[in-house]
């Protein structure tokens, strides 16, 4: 007979999952492995809210096993480490992403992209290596293996810090992969929420010139005067969309609803690329016919292997990057996810762990 | 009051033309510029009929200008060359393909990408810098700037050549530019017309390991024994896909009518690539778990760039390979194009214009 999540492990823990598609999310008694060889157990103080976790704990893709602990976006300290642990000790303040295990023998995790393993085991609502139900970082504790965990740098805020687990590393990956570091490029970005924010700061710090593409110009002001974007474009706004054509390099598309590809591939120069980060519930529709003349691109990027999220947690550490949060309770969470299906946030919640989940 | 066209230039000029979008073509009197300095004149002996001359004959892009005379797989003999001339000369054999004119100035133009210059002049159906159209290559001559003509090795038939000039570049460039054309890659190659079944010997003379991906099961033998492909997918069988699932670096797809690219995305490996070269006009769906978890990318692709328009025809005629072509009379034009719309040819028509093009003059 299958064990209650309580049982299953020895080591009690507590957080808050999600139980139905309702996404409401209550508070749950679980248990975390021992800490293995290779483990490091850390003591969670902040979790980002990612719309990943929105979107798994309403099963909007389909593929929730519930009950579901969400997060993915993880800073805290190690308060274990195991015999073979040596880039952590007791004490140290770590971060764990989207990835807690993968297969270490394919090709992908041979490479250090770890995330495109057919084996990775996520941080939630996966199946770990032994068999049982992985929990995120809405909760108390979690025991990694050293390999995925990330040491987090001294001088970035432990809870400014936390998005960057996931939103950081989700656009940092594909602007390495697709050249967009080299200084005076365009890039778009579409979509300023969670990522979006990020992907300008990230932009800026590689030189480029960035233009936030919106569906409305209430955030333009932000855009342009606290994120430091060069310009700002209205979707909505048919003359200066004219103006634009033609003019980015690059986009990154980060926005997490369903929309239009045409608009934002007619930006791009020829030869431009268009990233596409967000995950929608529902296929996109790809005009083929710009892509063909203009040779343009549509591409998928997933997060990154551990070392390149290692190398985006320090870069973002040597240029002051972090995202800009609003601190939320654990018990305000349900209120939260709702203002989040909304976008009504600037720009991640973070769930201060460390000082308000209690049983 | 405009010009009639055939007066707008100088030197007359005849061809077979269609007036509106009924696909019926018939003969035509235009005429075409005096051979400047830096022009090749060439009188045309074969012109291949491309899949996208059916496209904008019947106007299909909403872009058609009529009367139109199509034709961009163009190879002929040059008859005159303009003092400043250097690549070709009188008696040489020459090909041209899609690309009239551009601004030799732009990024694209500087790095062979002419393909994509925004000021590109179309060698059929565009405007030239005077202003006046350009009519394509089921016609008597041509003439063009040297910069857009390439030269035909003589080893290579004329008339199995002339569709490299669009088919042949189409399919090469992509192999080229995002290096799926090379030893070690495993490739698939979507449809087995006229772009598909030259993709697959250019492949294969480069290296590439290919697998023909096809909605009929009848082209197997044809892939496999004719034209040198590895292996077969029947698209529709859903067992051979699901075993060739990340199994590929790339894909060229050729399909011109509408198809889900779905599929198609789970056969490719991590950071594979997609490269679409045919134009349907319905956008296919694209779905993103399959494209992010694997960081792959669906590209666009359109021809090519002179440079390597004559290192592909080279390449080409130095390895024998050319299209299997259906010579026809410029008479069956018509018909040939119904045809080609049914998908009824292996795999090109190519119009004989220096045996057959005279008689039709009214």
């Amino acid at each position: 007979m299958a064990k209650s999540p309580e049982g299953e492990h020895p080591h009690k823990a507590f957080g808050w999952a999600a139980r139905d598609p309702s996404g409401a999310l209550s508070p749950f008694h679980f248990s975390r492995r021992e800490n293995g060889d290779e483990d490091v157990t850390v003591k969670i103080l902040y979790c980002g809210v990612c719309h990943s976790d929105l979107h798994t704990a309403k099963n909007e893709w389909g593929f929730t096993n519930y009950p579901v602990v969400p997060g993915h976006e993880i800073v805290g300290v190690a308060t274990k480490v195991g015999n073979n642990v040596e880039k952590f000790k007791v004490g140290d303040k770590v971060g764990v992403g989207v990835l807690v295990g993968s297969c270490k023998r394919c090709e992908p995790c041979q490479q250090d992209l770890e995330n495109y393993c057919p084996k990775v085991t996520l941080t939630y609502n996966s199946i770990g290596q032994d068999g049982t139900k992985t929990y995120g970082g809405y909760s108390d504790m979690i025991v990694v293996d050293q390999r995925y965990v990330l040491r987090f740098p001294d001088n970035l805020p432990l809870d400014a810090g936390a998005p960057l687990l996931c939103a950081g590393i989700t656009v940092y990956s594909p602007m390495k992969y697709y050249g967009m570091t080299e200084a005076g490029k365009h890039l778009g970005v579409a979509g300023l929420g969670g990522l979006g924010h990020v992907a300008v700061k990230i932009g800026k710090a590689f030189g480029l010139k960035v233009t936030v593409i919106s569906s409305s110009s209430k955030k333009e002001s932000e855009a342009i005067n606290k994120l430091g974007a060069d310009s700002f474009l209205v979707t909505s706004d048919p003359a200066k969309m004219k103006a634009a054509m033609g003019t980015m390099d690059f986009i990154i598309d980060t926005i997490s609803a369903v929309h239009p590809l045409l608009p934002l591939l007619s930006l791009l120069k020829m030869n431009g690329k268009l990233v596409t980060v967000g995950l929608p519930d529902k296929p996109l529709e790809l005009p083929i016919f710009p892509l063909v003349v203009g040779r343009k691109l549509v591409g998928g990027s997933d997060i990154g292997g551990m070392k390149e999220t290692q190398e985006m947690l320090d870069f973002c550490a040597k240029h002051n990057i972090a995202a800009d949060i609003e601190l939320i309770r654990m018990e305000d969470i349900n209120t939260a996810m709702e203002r989040l299906a909304k976008s009504d946030v600037r720009y991640r919640f973070v769930i201060d762990v460390g000082n308000s989940l209690s049983q | 009051m405009a010009k009639l066209p055939e007066e707008e230039h100088p030197v007359k000029a005849f061809g077979w033309a269609t007036r509106d979008q009924s696909g019926h073509l018939s003969p035509f009197n235009f005429s075409r510029r005096e051979t400047g300095e830096e022009d090749v004149k060439f009188k045309v002996l074969y012109c291949g009929i491309c899949h996208t001359d059916l496209h904008f004959i019947k106007n299909d892009f909403g872009l058609s200008i009529y009367p139109m005379v199509p034709g961009h797989e163009i190879v002929g003999e040059v008859t005159e060359v303009g003092s400043k001339v250097t690549k070709v000369k009188v008696g040489d054999r020459v090909g041209m393909g899609g690309i009239y004119g551009a601004c030799g100035s732009c990024e694209n133009c500087d790095n062979d990408y002419v393909a994509y210059c925004p000021k590109l002049i179309e060698t059929y159906n565009g405007i030239d810098h005077d202003g006046t159209r350009t009519y394509g290559g089921y016609s008597d001559f041509m003439v063009a700037n040297e910069n857009f003509i390439v030269r035909v090795p003589d080893n290579i038939p004329l008339d199995a050549a002339a569709p490299l000039l669009c088919a042949g570049i189409t399919v090469w460039s992509p192999l080229k530019y995002f290096g799926l054309g090379e030893p070690g890659k495993h490739i698939g190659i979507v449809g087995l017309g006229g772009l598909g079944h030259v993709a697959v010997r250019l492949a294969k003379a480069l290296g590439s390991k290919v697998t023909v991906i096809s909605t009929s099961p009848s082209k197997k033998n044809e892939a496999l024994g004719h034209l040198g492909a590895d292996s077969f997918l029947v698209s529709r069988d859903q067992d051979e896909m699901r075993a060739a699932m990340g199994t590929m670096d790339g894909i060229i797809d050729t399909v011109s009518a509408a198809h889900p690219i779905s599929p198609l995305i789970d056969l490719l490996k991590t950071n594979g690539k997609l490269v679409i070269v045919g134009a349907p006009e319905k956008p296919p769906e694209l779905p993103l778990f399959p494209l992010l978890l694997g960081r792959k990318a669906v590209i666009g692709s359109c021809g090519g760039g002179i440079k390597e328009m004559q290192e592909m025809i080279d390449f080409a005629a130095k390895h024998n390979i050319t299209a299997d072509i259906e010579v026809i009379p410029m008479d069956y034009v018509s018909t040939a194009l119904e045809r080609l719309e049914k998908g009824d040819v292996r795999y090109r028509f190519v119009i004989d214009i220096g045996n057959t093009l005279a008689a039709t003059k009214p």
